[in-house]
């Protein structure tokens, strides 16, 4: 038997959460060497399987059967494809980088960092689902901590609101995508004569056009509440706001692509002749976000806000890329999942930065930060230009192919999507210049310092990231690739 | 011994031990002093194991089910399962209920809610109206009784009174609708009413009035719309580990009841009656959860909870079909957990604080961790959030309706869900999110209290995580069905 190397990250930080449930909690350093072993071993092993995993054979690899409850045909079905082995990572990455940005944090880190770990095993089970039930187990898992998290350690203003509207939102959309879960798992038992969640089966369960299009707008809609889709994202933006610096980039860095995957991987690829049907009407919304994400953020003038709403145009562009169903539009979708929540990781870790040690997000009052944290400017500069899709970075590599997949689809979606590069480029520039360039404020320039070392570590690892794909990009697209053309045969070569 | 008499003899083996059990206890309360009294609490919590253990090694019903003592009880899987169900919830309510000023050192507590079991354990294998009949009164008698049992306080005495007054109304009702079947039928047999039903030409409306009348009953004891109003004032007044088991247990034994009555006397009969049971469902649901956003007493929030949730089992109720009893089981067993481990906390926290304010537990969760994180568990559980028991109690719920194509009640009890999570929210921030002056006072639980709360935790994580074992039972207890 092979080693169970999926199962291992799965439960490697539920294993850490329980363990740092038991130490006391006032033992705050061991507390937090511990988090910061389980997610250094959790990404290690992402990255091994990143690596081993086979582009040539494609399909699913080091999978994974165990019966759960086999007379209902439930089982614990674990896989990786082209499409989830980057997100494997991405989360692994956000992990251990969380983990370090939140070295600092002094309220019961013990609970914060438990719930954190929780968050982490149902991100990294919904990724590796292969059952539904088990994916909707997870889902759920990966989203409630949130609530914990943003109520007790978020900035006080706000996050009692925040926290209740995005667990409500995020619980509204999973029912309604349990419902027809449900609907799906009933219709397979008439047609496969069986009763199964398995995904493999359900795929090819042959489910009938009007069955499909009946249920598709429940089940996608349902999951992209997470993606952020409009007229479903205002949760989001208020949720970073009031979420503590390493939750914001779990929100925005890993949650939001549990949306936009769960959708596509029950919704589209389970659904495909729904898909078709109904694309068009997503598109728009995407559109939607894509542009009036892009105009919203240009007006903030919350330093944390201008992020969220950047978050809800580029996921915009996610859903867009899946929702041209083409091969270009699809593979820049899922190179953007990983590309978007590593360069929103790393915004919101700097945004967190200036704002532990300036106490306001307000982007007038800030100045001036570039001499006194260079580290963090460099990096944030890194991020704003993924953000624009400048060639050389993870950015464009991710977003030229949706736009190509988008002029395929027709022409007038890709330019009016592209408007929205101009406006990106906009309100970076102007973030950059406005926190980072200028004078500092003079009450501030006495109690700013530099970041520390540890910050500078996850700064630079998430950096990394979205250099070497945008250089090489090798290293992701054939990995994607593989991944879509397994949606494109659902989809029956369209 | 002969063999039949041995076989009989199985049937009501529980009931006879926990009469023996009975006696021990009496024994004791009179041999021991006020101090030793608290032990009676460790000699029924032992006792009602061992009964638990007995009985899986002795009792062996068949798939179909027997019937002994003059027809009058059955002997199988589903009433089985639900004397296990409601022999846990006893052991657990005395758990909690031995350190409760009033209640722990009286051997009087025990008793009754020996004599309560010994009744909810004949509702769920009753098989004869009469029977039936004297197993309610027997369960509610000793229930009214320890409603009120804190004679000098207005509260607990308003409540016993009230349960007291609307049980013995309902029941009066239902008696009147056992005696008209009695009265067309000639027998209060359930099997002979069944072919009576099925096979001579009796007039629907006949028999519709006799269901509404025994419904009245039987919705009593479930607490569902119309008949839930009692439920707030009897829980917020009864002493909290009464409170909790009338929530549970009885609840169960009454779910067991419903089914065996409704399922064998009226499946074929001329009228919609899955209909009627889901209005009532949609109801229950709806008042339940809306009412519960507007309370500041945990306990009245519980309450209507509780009203709440038997409208989601009704649902599994009205799917009529195999995967719908599983569920039903399932559900109650996964509630009973939950229910139980929320009444506890409440239970240790008011003991200590004094308070049922849900404001006053402002800052739990730096007080006492580990109390707040029991209540995290059951109020996520009760919002059915994985990976906790009412996740998968639900989805099981809802599947069998789905399943025959109720899509509309789903869709409800969907929706309704949505507003239970925003009550049970409520009450978890409060817990986590909201801080206090008397955050930093210790706030200690007793070895009973705290081996209760980490069996139901540990429970309802389990049966959330490896529920297998446990929905098999269930089918175990659907299997001799239709």
């Amino acid at each position: 038997m092979q080693f169970p190397i999926i199962s291992f990250i799965v439960f490697t930080p539920a294993a850490a959460a329980a363990i740092i449930f038991m130490l006391p909690g006032e033992r705050k350093t061991e507390i937090r060497v511990t988090a910061l072993a389980a997610a250094a071993f959790a990404l290690i092993l992402s990255l091994w399987l990143y690596f081993s995993y086979n582009i040539a054979s494609g399909g699913y690899q080091f999978k994974e059967q165990y019966n759960w409850l086999p007379s209902m045909g439930i089982s614990y079905f674990v896989g990786i494809d082209g499409l989830s082995a980057p997100l494997v990572l991405l989360t692994g990455i956000v992990m251990l980088t969380g983990v370090l940005i939140s070295w600092k944090l002094d309220d019961r880190p013990r609970e914060f960092f438990a719930f954190l770990f929780i968050l982490a095993t149902g991100v990294f089970g919904v990724f590796v689902s292969l059952d539904l039930f088990m994916l909707f187990f997870f889902y759920e898992i990966a989203v409630f901590p949130m609530y914990l998290l943003i109520g007790i350690w978020g900035s006080k203003e706000t996050r009692e609101y925040a926290a209740m509207k995005l667990t409500l939102y995020l619980f509204i959309g999973s029912v309604v995508s349990l419902v027809g879960a449900l609907a799906m798992y009933f219709q397979a038992d008439a047609t496969l004569g069986k009763l199964t969640f398995n995904m493999l089966e359900l795929e090819k369960a042959g489910f009938s056009v009007s069955f499909q299009q009946l249920w598709f707008p429940f089940v996608f809609m349902g999951f992209a509440v997470l993606g952020g889709i409009f007229p479903f994202h205002n949760w989001s933006p208020d949720g970073h706001v009031a979420a503590p610096t390493a939750v914001s980039m779990f929100h925005a860095g890993v949650l939001m692509k549990l949306g936009a995957f769960a959708a596509l991987r029950v919704g589209v690829m389970l659904l495909p002749e729904g898909a078709k049907a109904h694309m068009w009407w997503i598109i728009l919304l995407a559109l939607v976000n894509v542009v009036y994400g892009a105009f919203i953020a240009s007006v903030q003038k919350d330093f944390k806000y201008v992020i969220g709403f950047s978050s809800v145009s580029h996921m915009g562009l996610v859903m867009l890329g899946f929702a041209t169903l083409n091969k270009d539009g699809m593979m820049g979708a899922g190179l953007q999942m990983f590309s978007h929540g590593v360069m929103t990781a790393l915004f919101f870790a700097v945004v967190g930065m200036v704002y532990d040690q300036a106490h306001t997000r307000e982007i007038p009052k800030l100045g001036g930060f570039a001499q006194k944290m260079p580290w963090a400017m460099v990096c944030f500069v890194i991020a704003g230009l993924v953000s624009m899709g400048m060639p050389g970075f993870s950015g464009f590599i991710a977003e030229f192919p949706i736009f190509m997949g988008a002029w395929q689809a027709s022409s007038w979606i890709a330019i009016i999507a592209a408007v929205s590069i101009v406006v990106t480029a906009s309100y970076i520039i102007r973030v950059i210049r406005n926190v980072f360039f200028g004078t500092m404020p003079a009450e501030m320039a006495s109690h700013i310092h530099d970041i520390s070392t540890l910050d500078k570590v996850a700064l630079v690892s998430l950096s990394i990231f979205l250099v070497g794909i945008g250089i090489y990009p090798s290293l992701m697209v054939p990995m994607v690739e593989s991944g879509v053309q397994n949606i494109l045969r659902l989809l029956g070569g369209a | 011994m002969s063999a039949e008499l041995l076989d009989s003899l199985q049937a009501i083996f529980p009931e006879i031990m926990v009469l023996i059990l009975i006696g021990l206890v009496l024994l004791f309360d009179a041999l021991w002093t006020e101090e030793q009294r608290r032990n009676l609490g460790w000699l029924t919590f032992g006792g009602i194991l061992l009964i638990m253990a007995a009985t899986l090694a002795v009792v062996h019903p068949t798939q179909q089910g027997t019937l002994y003592w003059g027809r009058m009880v059955s002997l199988d899987w589903t009433g089985l399962l639900f004397k296990m169900l409601i022999l846990f919830g006893a052991a657990i309510t005395v758990l909690l209920g031995m350190d409760v000023e009033n209640l722990g050192k009286k051997g009087e507590f025990y008793t009754l809610m020996l004599v309560s079991v010994i009744g909810m354990m004949l509702m769920a294998s009753a098989y004869d109206l009469v029977m039936l009949f004297l197993a309610i009164e027997t369960t509610s008698i000793p229930l009214y009784i320890l409603a009120g049992f804190m004679h000098g306080d207005d509260k607990s005495t308003e409540s016993g009174f009230k349960y007291l007054f609307f049980g013995a109304l309902t029941s009066a009702i239902m008696l009147y609708g056992f005696s008209i079947l009695f009265g067309i039928v000639g027998s209060t047999n359930l099997y002979d009413l069944s072919m009576a039903m099925q096979f001579k030409n009796m007039s629907p409306a006949l028999l519709l009035g006799t269901f509404l009348l025994i419904l009245v009953g039987f919705s009593f004891k479930i607490s569902v719309v119309p008949l839930h109003f009692w439920a707030p004032d009897v829980y917020e007044g009864a002493p909290t580990p009464v409170a909790g088991y009338l929530s549970t247990a009885s609840k169960a034994a009454g779910f067991a009841v419903l089914m065996r009555v409704v399922y064998t006397l009226y499946s074929q009969v001329g009228f919609n009656w899955a209909l009627l049971i889901s209005v009532i469902a949609v109801f229950s649901m709806t008042l339940g959860n809306f009412l519960a956003l507007t309370q500041k007493n945990i306990k009245r929030l519980l309450a209507y909870s509780s009203i709440a949730h038997a409208g989601y089992i009704l649902i599994g109720f009205v799917a009529v079909s195999q995967l719908g009893i599983t569920s039903i089981v399932f559900y109650l067993g996964a509630y009973l957990l939950t229910n139980l481990a929320a009444f506890g906390a409440v239970t240790i926290f008011s003991r200590i604080v004094g308070s049922d304010e849900i404001s006053a537990y402002a800052g739990l969760s730096r007080r006492a961790p580990v109390l707040a994180f029991a209540m995290l568990v059951s109020f996520l559980s009760l919002a059915g959030m994985p990976p906790l028991g009412g996740f998968v109690a639900k989805i099981w719920v809802f599947a069998a309706a789905l399943k025959e194509g109720i899509l509309w009640l789903v869709v409800i009890g969907v929706l309704n869900s949505i507003v239970g999570l925003y009550y049970y929210l409520r009450v978890l921030n409060v817990i986590y999110h909201h801080r206090s002056d008397t955050e930093n006072q210790p706030l200690p639980i007793s070895t009973p209290n705290a081996i209760a709360l980490i069996v139901l935790s540990i429970g309802i994580v389990l049966v959330g995580v490896f529920f297998a074992p446990f929905f098999n039972w269930s089918v175990l207890a659907a299997s001799g069905w239709f």
